[in-house]
């Protein structure tokens, strides 16, 4: 003998109580499961978002005089209305010889803060731990574990684009 | 006073329907050790100051605008335009500093009075869980802020969860909501600031307030009083009947005291020195900027400046790891036996290295000798006695020293900047030789310059940093040629 008056006992036999609550166990499990898929995907859908290649235009080639280093910026490809000043990224172009350039990411390899190019000592340095690299972007001193990153360029129509929108990480590239 | 009969029917209507009086007796009437005087009044002033957030946090969230393109305007509109809205915006921001502190040392009391131990584990647990939340809480409100430091101190968090291995990037991508720090970045850290982690943070308070109640207010540790788990509850509870004191308003009033007293600083502090920032607008393309966290997160801004680059990575990656988990074994490590801080040397030494460390990182967070000073060169003039009576060649050197931005990282009399050494009697430890190699090759972190200087400049630069001796001290020499030296004497 046993006692069936418990819900979810079933004593080897089935009984309606028993059916009903695994019919809501179920009901709400499938429910919950259709109402999280998307609110998952929608948290995490950063994260899987892929880019697509955009050749960002910095402007005519004649704005970057031969032998210099200077700031640009271009508006974030990704862009959306509310970003505001952030749409804006910065960048720093090195004109090496007639059509030969590094465009290097404002983001230091270290940590991400901004570095800023000393055209004297041909040397850019970095305000939050003393990353300091040279002129090509090779690491000179200080705690980067590696040289500026480098956006991918190309020269079209005489105008320099780059493929950028991206924040610079050791593992994903500008 | 007497209370008007209405008002006594009307509280006697809603109790008998809620049962509201049934439940909050209990609480105000439990019974606490008669020793617990001032040093069990921190964790009051955390709860009050949580209390305080809340409230004002409603109040900026009635005007702030978390958009990345207004929220800069709504707040200097908050600090300027809106009725006192400076002021509410001075007291979020110093009670959020004052509930960190109060945390703080709530949990260094609870650590130095072995409180933690049995049965209060779980009550420990809490805490860590609240200590992270709070960190998060105070983090998050520092990028809602959406100033230079705000966007700048983003891409730091970014660049540190970049280093995780394998999936790096997609974590920076899910951290900023997108591939680069913009619009959405700021949304999602608005509804973790004002939904995600205060409601987490109200769930652990009541837990931690439902624990207390549960296992009582601990008594104040006397040496040979040891927790033994077979015989400490009923202790405890016999302990309570014969001596405690209910806690309202006992305990109560020591609380009220000083909660009232940090209130009138937190207040006042908020009306006197006003609100934090908005400093620069979050415009990335503005790079002359120095970016810098809040004070409780300057020693983490400490540490990534010292750590070797060869490990790095690694500490940043594993110290979470470690220290969330010292801290919730802590309980199971140390589970029974003496409280008293002075038969506990071991725990003492702990806290009082764990805090000189903290507090010597903080400072250095503050001044950042690390930091090359990116002005020194065009602000910090050669001072006036390393100039005079220098030949040509000499002065030549002093300028290239200045034009090079040498003084962004070499103080001059003090002045300039301290990453590397200061060069007032640099002759006196460097040849001719030794510094046109270290100009030329670098080193010893310091960038070569032997691309960017010709002969006659390096030549010049190492006969300025020549004449860098104190009166009276020698220069260094190599004492094998020592005749090659005239001024030897």
């Amino acid at each position: 003998m046993c006692d069936c008056n418990g819900p979810v006992q079933d004593c080897g036999k089935t009984t309606r109580r028993g059916w009903m609550f695994r019919i809501g166990t179920g009901l709400l499990s499938i429910g919950a499961m259709l109402a999280a898929t998307p609110i998952v995907g929608y948290v995490f859908s950063p994260a899987a978002r892929k880019f697509a290649e955009s050749w960002i235009d910095l402007g005519s080639v004649e704005k970057f005089p031969v032998g210099e280093t200077t700031l640009a910026s271009f508006r974030n490809p990704g862009a959306v209305p509310w970003d505001g000043y952030t749409a804006d990224i910065p960048c720093w172009v090195r004109h090496i010889e007639k059509g030969d350039f590094q465009v290097f990411s404002i983001h230091c390899a270290h940590l991400g803060c901004p570095v800023k190019w000393f055209a004297q000592s041909r040397l850019f340095m970095c305000p939050c731990h003393g990353g300091v690299y040279y002129e090509d972007g090779s690491r000179a001193s200080g705690p980067p574990p590696r040289g500026l990153y480098e956006f991918k360029y190309k020269v079209i129509d005489g105008r320099l684009r780059i493929d950028g929108g991206r924040l610079p990480t050791l593992q994903q590239s500008p | 006073m007497r209370i008007p009969t209405w008002m006594m029917d009307s509280w006697n209507w809603i109790d008998q329907r809620t049962g509201a009086s049934a439940t909050i007796a209990p609480i105000m009437d439990h019974h606490v050790p008669r020793n617990a005087k001032w040093w069990y009044v921190f964790g009051s002033a955390t709860l009050m100051f949580f209390i305080l957030q809340i409230t004002t946090g409603i109040c900026l969230a009635l005007l702030y605008v978390p958009s990345a393109g207004e929220a800069y305007q709504s707040l200097i509109h908050i600090d300027t335009e809106v009725p006192l809205g400076w002021m509410i915006r001075g007291i979020h921001g110093w009670s959020s500093n004052a509930m960190v502190l109060m945390m703080l040392i709530h949990m260094c009391q609870v650590f130095l009075h072995g409180t933690y131990k049995f049965p209060r584990e779980l009550t420990w647990i809490v805490g860590v869980f609240l200590l992270f939340g709070t960190l998060a809480l105070a983090f998050t409100g520092q990028v809602l802020r959406w100033d230079q430091d705000s966007y700048w101190g983003l891409g730091i968090g970014a660049a540190m969860m970049g280093r995780i291995p394998w999936i790096g990037p997609e974590v920076v991508n899910l951290v900023i909501g997108g591939p680069i720090i913009a619009g959405e970045t700021l949304s999602r850290w608005f509804s973790l600031h004002v939904f995600v982690l205060p409601g987490f943070v109200i769930l652990m308070v009541g837990l931690h307030i439902v624990l207390i109640l549960k296992n009582g207010i601990s008594e104040m540790p006397e040496p040979g009083a040891v927790v033994d788990k077979a015989t400490y509850r009923e202790g405890f509870e016999q302990r309570m009947k014969t001596s405690g004191v209910p806690f309202f308003p006992e305990a109560a009033k020591r609380d009220m005291i000083f909660c009232g007293l940090m209130l009138l600083i937190v207040i006042g502090l908020a009306f006197f020195v006003g609100p934090f920032g908005p400093l620069g607008e979050p415009d990335p393309t503005m790079i002359n900027t120095n970016p810098k966290p809040d004070f409780f997160f300057l020693w983490i801004f400490a540490i990534l400046a010292l750590l070797p680059p060869s490990i790095e990575t690694y500490l940043i990656l594993a110290s979470p790891v470690v220290i969330v988990a010292v801290l919730i074994l802590l309980p199971f490590i140390s589970n029974e036996g003496e409280r008293a801080p002075s038969r506990r040397p071991v725990a003492v030494i702990t806290l009082v290295l764990l805090v000189t460390i903290l507090a010597a990182l903080s400072q250095l967070g503050v001044t950042t000798p690390w930091s090359p000073k990116m002005d020194a060169w065009t602000s910090d003039t050669t001072p006036r006695q390393f100039v005079v009576g220098r030949s040509p060649t000499e002065l030549q050197g002093a300028i290239l020293f200045q034009y090079m931005q040498c003084r962004n990282c070499h103080e001059l009399a003090g002045i300039g900047g301290q990453r590397g050494p200061e060069l007032d009697d640099i002759a006196t430890r460097m040849t001719r030789d030794q510094l046109i190699r270290q100009v030329q090759q670098g080193g010893g972190n310091m960038p070569a310059f032997g691309k960017n200087l010709d002969s006659a400049q390096t030549a010049a630069l190492a006969a300025f940093l020549q004449t860098l001796t104190p009166d009276g001290e020698h220069k260094a020499v190599i004492p094998a040629v020592k005749g090659d030296y005239p001024d030897w004497n």
